[in-house]
This record gives C-alpha cells, structure tokens and sequence, in this order.
C-alpha cells in the first residue's frame, strides 16, 4: 500500500512540476499562478496537521497505561459498570454510574450483552461503539470534578433515548473515600421495616433479576442494586431517585419506560413501603 | 391530495398490525382456577377444542419477551432451548402435562414432580403467559407469524418462523 501510495504521490508531484515549468503557456485560461497558490496553501494546511498530529502521537505514547480498568457493557436499556481490581474484595458491580479520578487515564473495556449500544459522554471523548461478541476500549481523561452525562448513542431498541450515564469525576481523594466505602461488606438493615423490605425483596421475585451483594440475590438480568441509594438517577438518567419515583417505577415501570424488561411487580402498600425503605438504604 | 392523504392514513390506520403491538399495560387474564391437570385419555368422544389460543401466542413481542424470559431464567438448564436433557423435549409433541395454554401455565406456575420448580412466587402472570407462548411457538403451535427467531447460535436449521404449522396432539379423536 505504501508502495502505491508513494508511486501515486510522485507521479502527482512530477506532474505538478512538468505544468509549473510549462506554466507560460496559456492553457486554462492563464489562472495557473492562482493554481499554484491553491496548490500551495493546501500542502501548507496539510503539512501543519501532519505535524500537529505527530506531536499528539508522541504524547500519547508517552503518557504509558491507564491506571484504572472499568468495564462497560451495554444492555438494553441500562449500563453494566465493574471495577476491576487485582484485589477480589475490592471488586464492583454497579450501574449506570461511572465515578473516576481526575487527573488520571481511564481505561474502559467495553462490551455488550445484546445489541450495538454506543458509548459517549460528549464532555470527556467522542463516541464508541458497544458490539457484541467485541471487546474494545476507549481512555479518556476527566480534568476537572464534576458531573458529566452520557448518552447511548447507537439506535439500539425501543428506549434507547432513556439510556443516558453519568460519569462523575472526583478529586483523587474523594474517589478513594468513595470507593473504600462502596467495598465496605453489606450490613442487614436495623430497623424493623428495612428488615421486612429485605424479606419482601427476596421473597418476591426480585432475586432473580437482581444482585445485592451479601444477600442472598443474585440475578444478572437486571442492574445491579447494591448501592441503588448513591446513585442520582433511576433507570439509566430516566427518573431522579426519589422514594417516590423509586415506588412509581418498582409497581409500574411500563408507565416510565414502555419496554423495558422489568415486569409490575404487584406489591401490597406496606409491602412496598418496606422495600423502598430498605432499599434507600442501600448506600 | 388532501383526500388522498387521509385515505393513506386511514387505510394505514385501519390495517395496523395486533401482531406487532407492545402490551405494556394490558393485564393478562388470570389463569383458570384448576387443581388438577387434565389426563390425555377420555372416555367417549372428545368435545374438548384444543385450538385456544393463550394471550401472547398470536403477539411477537410478546412471544419474543418469552425467549429473553426463557434464556434468563435458565429453562435451559433444564430443557436445553427446547430439545430437553434432565427435563423433557418442549419442541416436540409430547406433552406430559397438556399443551394447552393454561395447562403450560400451569405446569410452569405449579412446578411438576422431578425437578420443575414452582414459578409463580417469583414471576408475574404477564412473564408465565409470555413463556407460555414461547414454549408453544418450540413446537409450532402458535401462528408461525409470531414466532420469535432462534438466536444465532441455535440456527442449526431454518427459523421457528419456517418451522411448517404444526396440531396439537393431544386431542383423542372419535
């Protein structure tokens, strides 16, 4: 290729020289110098990104590895997120929220568990596709805390448009708080009505699609509910988390979200007061 | 043209397909209250009709609903994506329990002896009538226009949707 390539550039460059010596001669109607200025100024243009592109290259390639590996895998309609760690206590599964350090380069591994989704978070990088049976990867590097919303951006099902994540950038120190409390063991819940929520939800058949982590749930379908309290949003950006749209969502969540694959699921009032109380305190 | 475009939209209206349509929040019919399960053998001449039809078998997102349903909830790990292993075939025409559709309803709600757990603590009537349909579609009971597609790596022969029609086979004829 770079043989043809090369081949094909000189033919072109002799070319260019044979008409500029032959530039007396009256030929397009004697527009040649404004020719030769075009020509000119493109290579100039092309020159200067060549060059600006080499300089980007080589500060990539000095940068050296990311520091922290996250996965990403799509589902319809919701974003599977794991840290991974050397350390298996320190492993997690969460969803739809992505929280990194500023300062350093991200690494994601991106999957997906059905259907193209596509990846992008506008504020931090461009996009990148989530294609099944592929692994790829993106980095990206978040510079100043804050919160930054992503968007599925691959026409992937009937409630694509409600498939938003946040990414949350925290200062160093903060995402170490944050994730050492997240690692922190699952306690059972104090009080009597957190207690029964707990009951509920296992009795019900929540465990079958849903993981809590040191309960006896462990479903895949669905995302993953250990620290459902510490996120800002319900169902992928659909709802704030609220105890109310939390109730709305767990009785109805066709009315939210047609489509999705999590049932109604018919609860009695006290039933769902318990649920919802133990899991607002899921943390 | 006005006129014509409101014919187009009537005629486009009018002809729109129950097939296709998304039953988010049409409750399902609750299933028939019975206690035991009809026996294949009866006496005399059958008036039993076995053509019913449950409230998915004609709709495809729901019958598709039913595989993302079944392939969850691991039936595979029983009935194999329907060619059986330690639970029996479901794309054949043995039917241990009934084809029927409240029969299958049945038999995934209740449990069955050796080893079919009881499901209806744990799904809703909307997920078991799913299944329903997808379990009849295995064996070509449903209409083959909603039958949902085997996955990629079933496709070992032509789509449940080419499958030829199938009868039910648990009628005795007089």
């Amino acid at each position: 290729m770079f043989a043809v390539g090369g081949a094909v550039w000189l033919a072109v460059v002799v070319a260019m020289l044979i008409s500029i010596a032959r530039r007396g001669e009256p030929s397009f109607g004697g527009r040649s110098s404004g020719l030769t200025m075009f020509v000119a100024g493109t290579g100039i243009v092309l020159a200067s990104f060549l060059a600006y592109d080499f300089a980007v290259g080589r500060d990539l390639a000095k940068r050296g590895a990311p520091t922290l590996t996250i996965g990403v895998t799509g589902h319809q309609w919701w974003w599977e997120v794991e840290y991974e760690d050397l350390r298996p206590s320190q492993r997690m599964i969460t969803a739809n929220e992505i929280h990194v350090p500023t300062g350093q380069l991200i690494e994601l591994k991106l999957r997906a568990a059905d259907v193209i989704h596509s990846f992008w978070a506008p504020n931090l990088n461009g996009k990148r596709d989530l294609i099944p049976g592929y692994a790829s990867s993106q980095w990206f590097q978040a510079d100043t805390p804050g919160v930054y919303r992503g968007q599925c951006a691959e026409f992937c099902g009937l409630e694509h448009a409600k498939m938003a994540f946040f990414v949350v950038a925290q200062t160093p120190a903060d995402y170490l708080a944050w994730r050492t409390a997240s690692a922190a063991p699952h306690t059972p819940p104090a009080d009597s009505i957190g207690a029964a929520g707990l009951r509920v939800f296992l009795s019900s058949g929540c465990p079958l699609c849903h993981t809590i982590a040191g309960t006896d749930a462990r479903g895949t379908v669905g995302p993953n509910l250990s620290h459902l309290a510490s996120r800002k949003t319900l169902a992928a950006g659909t709802l704030l988390n609220t105890r109310e749209n939390l109730m709305g969502w767990i009785v109805n969540p066709q009315a939210l979200k047609p489509g999705v694959h999590m049932p109604a699921i018919p609860l009695k009032p006290a039933q769902l007061n318990a649920v919802v109380t133990y899991l607002e305190s899921l943390k | 043209m006005r006129a014509r475009t409101l014919l187009a939209s009537a005629v486009i209206l009018l002809t729109a397909c129950e097939r296709e349509d998304r039953r988010l929040n049409a409750p399902p019919p609750n299933p028939p209250q019975q206690f035991v399960t009809d026996v294949r053998l009866q006496p005399g001449p059958t008036q039993i009709s076995d053509t019913t039809e449950g409230p998915y078998d004609d709709n495809a997102p729901g019958t598709a609903e039913g595989q993302q349903l079944f392939s969850q909830m691991n039936c595979s790990g029983c009935h194999s994506n329907g060619g059986g292993g330690m639970g029996p075939a479901l794309m054949d025409d043995q039917w241990i329990y009934g084809s029927r559709p409240d029969q299958i309803f049945a038999s995934i709600a209740e449990g069955r002896p050796n080893g079919m757990p009881t499901w209806k603590y744990r799904l809703t009537n909307q997920q078991i009538w799913q299944l329903v349909a997808y379990v009849r579609s295995l064996s070509g009971l449903t209409p083959k226009s909603a039958r949902p597609t085997r996955a990629d790596h079933m496709m070992v022969k032509p789509a449940n949707s080419q499958t030829p029609n199938a009868k039910p086979k648990n009628t005795v004829k007089p």
